[in-house]
């Protein structure tokens, strides 16, 4: 992987890529949480391609009104493809299991996660659970779209079940890396840390791990329940012998909107790292994100019912669900505050992942307030189903969640891998990137509020330059993330050396050598610090020393 | 930390002390229990609803079980939650036999469950009281009943694999137990294999009432 001289200043050589050994089978068999956590992001991203590339089949096709490069039938399954892979094989695990993984035991001054076998094991469910979600879309493929809506798919002829079944596999992984990290949060703490001096990344994945555990069981047991019924026919969901097809939607959503926070938690977490390492600055809020975060995991359990606003329940239930969902909102705009006070007098540095900040903020803040908007009752039954929830749920999923994972993409690549990306073509790929996302999704807030529905293969003639801006964009920001691979590869190659810290940073992380040793720290730290205390907050000021080693 | 060989044996590497590591694995198992609990939350919920929707068919359906058959099943896991416990109290006083002979029993009350759960089912496959589209059934056949049924054979079904998971466990602990791979000092696995049998006699416990009773 490293080709270059062993003795390059400021590359740790003793180090978690090179130690145990090298080779294919130390990889497969490790116990490290950094080298699981490598194996998690180099998988997710290939998921991540591989749900963009049928994302462009999707833009593809509706370039022109009527048939442009497939049949009707195949278009309903590559959406489902693009939305299966992109939520349960991407977004869900990619970043607590990739960054999470490698980063949460180390801010914790942690030598591992607290079971590093089920760690492990939590891999290769994930992998097993991917292998036959993929050999079922191969194999027939299912066209239920990912919400996998009764009685629909319970009466579908396409193969459903092997990629209900992927996705209940995948559930899992979910739930054992998400105990995993509450554990080792509560229990592997170094001396001097705590819970005040816990790292907001932290807090964030404690919370996301919280709604996985608690959550993913329901999903699982729904799916399991739609597996039978397509299969056997048991009558669980079927109108036609008793059974009641919304209950399936209530089953859904009692995972599905809180897998919502799943995704966004964990760029929330990003975010609040890198906005004080690049202003140079403490958090404004601690205790307001650390406990916003707990906030968001313990209301988005109860928001569920506004995905079923047209599907038959009282007026009264959707309006108390529609405010209950705008809690959501109260503790997300207490983020965004805390995020931008503390950039006021910070001295911020445009570096590549404070350019995806950017980009995040204003994705967030726009695709949460037409998430308000959406929760209006009177307001949703004009928009639900249209192409205005589609560009709503993609500024939130797209927009925040994939800008976080480039943040922390950019952030993190010098501790994980010891180089340094190029900045310049760094920057100039994330430009790319949140211009390519304006443009592609833009337009289809434009189109959704003049009533173009979602998921339909073909569309009036009016909404056609519209859908042809779209697709232009889709096109900008495929090329960007492609250049984004392209420089952060090279820098793997022909990256000059990071050093333990090239940002400055006051992260607990930044405090042992890049790439880390096998076992995180040579000796146990004690913190005696927070974790985002820079002690001269002024231009260049440099942050403190970092955890001392035990005398 | 003063490290004795009984405790560092199994100490593993990423914790500063056994005692840190045995809170770890029981936070866990915890953690493990509560996501078995939301796992049978949803048929017991799907359950609520249709008895709410079907509520005579389920009250006959309900009837026609032989009361006295779970009862008995509800006595023998009680019971054999009580032998797991003693099992448990064995080796914290460092008796391995003792543990071994009190867990083999639990399994053995896993057993005549299992029996007693086998004469259930072949009635109600005789008796056509089958899920869904199977059902043939002509008592109590009305539009609910395949529902109950579907229910019935989820909610007993998925215990019934725990009860099995979990007396593999209590097997494979109670044996190694038997071979003294456990202490007064070190005996975390007992513990927690003793806390995954208690969670599926509880299950039941919310069973038993929902099905047969009311």
């Amino acid at each position: 992987m490293n080709p270059s001289p062993a003795s390059e200043a400021g590359y740790a050589t003793r180090n978690y890529l090179n130690l145990p050994a090298t080779g294919l089978r130390s990889w497969l068999r490790t116990l490290d949480h950094k080298r699981i956590g490598v194996m998690f992001l180099v998988a997710v991203s290939v998921a991540f391609a591989l749900g963009g590339f049928f994302a462009l089949l999707i833009r593809l096709e509706l370039l022109t009104p009527g048939p442009t490069v497939m049949d009707a039938m195949t278009y309903n399954r590559v959406f489902t493809l693009h939305g299966v892979i992109m939520i349960f094989l991407f977004m869900i695990p990619a970043i607590p299991s990739g960054f999470g993984n490698f980063l949460l035991p180390i801010m914790l001054g942690a030598k591992d996660v607290a079971f590093p076998r089920l760690n492990l094991l939590s891999f290769y469910i994930y992998l097993a659970g991917a292998a036959v979600a993929i050999w079922g879309m191969i194999h027939g493929g299912a066209d239920t779209g990912w919400t996998f809506y009764t009685p629909y798919s319970t009466t579908t002829t396409t193969r459903v079940v092997p990629v209900l079944l992927g996705a209940f596999i995948i559930g899992f992984s979910s739930i054992l890396t998400g105990l995993n990290f509450i554990v080792t949060t509560h229990t592997m703490r170094a001396p001097g840390m705590g819970w005040g001096r816990i790292p907001l990344f932290v807090w964030g994945i404690y919370a996301t791990s919280i709604i996985q555990v608690l959550a993913t069981p329901v999903l699982g047991m729904a799916l399991l329940l739609v597996a039978v019924e397509n299969a056997f026919g048991w009558g669980i969901f079927d109108p036609a012998r008793g059974g009641d097809p919304v209950l399936f939607q209530h089953f859904f959503w009692f995972y599905s909107h809180p897998a919502v926070y799943i995704m966004i938690l964990p760029a929330m977490a990003v975010i609040s790292e890198v906005v004080c390492a690049f202003a140079r600055k403490n958090i404004f809020g601690y205790k307001a994100i650390a406990y916003s975060s707990l906030g968001i995991a313990f209301v988005g359990f109860f928001t569920w019912g506004h995905h079923l606003f047209t599907s038959g329940q009282s007026t009264l239930t959707g309006g108390i669900f529609g405010v209950l969902t705008m809690f959501v909102g109260v503790f997300t705009a207490i983020k965004v505050f805390n995020w931008t006070a503390t950039l006021y007098r910070g001295s911020i540095s445009f570096k590549t992942p404070f350019a995806y900040f950017v980009g995040f903020l204003f994705f967030l803040v726009f695709g949460g307030m037409t998430g308000v908007a959406l929760a209006t009752l009177s307001l949703d039954v004009h928009w639900h189903d249209t192409y205005f929830v589609v560009a709503h749920f993609h500024f939130i999923m797209v927009g925040a969640t994939v800008m976080g994972f480039l943040a922390a993409l950019h952030y993190w690549w010098p501790k994980i891998t010891g180089r340094m990306y190029h900045e310049g073509w760094g920057l100039v790929g994330s430009v790319l990137v949140v211009l390519g996302f304006n443009f592609t999704f833009i337009p289809q807030f434009l189109l959704g509020n003049e009533g173009m529905p979602r998921r339909y293969f073909s569309y009036p003639e009016r909404y056609w330059a519209l859908n042809v801006a779209s697709t232009a964009g889709a096109s900008v920001l495929a090329f960007g993330l492609v250049l984004v691979l392209v420089v952060i590869l090279v820098s793997l190659r022909w990256g000059r050396a990071a050093g333990p810290n090239p940002w400055g940073s006051a992260g607990f992380e930044w405090n042992t050598p890049s790439p880390p040793p096998p076992e995180n720290y040579h000796e146990t730290p004690v913190f005696t610090r927070g974790p985002h205390e820079y002690h001269h907050e002024e231009p260049g000021g440099s942050p403190p020393a970092g955890p001392e080693p035990k005398a | 930390m003063r490290p004795d060989s009984a405790t560092t044996a199994h100490l593993a590497h990423h914790f500063e002390s056994l005692e840190k590591q045995q809170h770890a694995a029981r936070l866990g198992m915890w953690l493990f229990l509560a996501t078995e609990v939301l796992l049978f939350t949803v048929l017991f919920a799907g359950y609520a609803v249709y008895r709410y929707l079907f509520g005579p068919d389920f009250a006959a359906a309900s009837r026609s079980l032989a009361t006295w058959i779970g009862l008995v099943n509800t006595v023998v896991l009680v019971t054999s939650s009580f032998t797991v416990a003693m099992g448990f109290h064995r080796i914290s006083i460092g008796d391995g036999k003792g543990t071994r002979n009190l867990f083999f029993l639990s399994v053995l009350l896993g057993f005549v469950f299992l029996g007693f759960k086998y004469v259930e089912y072949s009635h109600h496959f005789l008796a056509g009281e089958l899920p869904g589209r199977y059902f043939t059934s002509t008592v109590n056949a009305g539009p609910g009943a395949p529902l109950f049924w579907a229910l019935y054979f989820l909610i007993t079904g998925l215990h019934g694999v725990h009860v099995v998971i979990g007396m593999t466990v209590l097997a494979v602990v109670g044996w190694k137990a038997g071979r003294g791979a456990y202490s007064r000092e070190y005996h975390v696995p007992v513990e927690l294999a003793g806390l995954y049998w208690h969670l599926v006699d509880l299950i039941w416990i919310f069973v038993f009432p929902l099905i047969y009773l009311i």
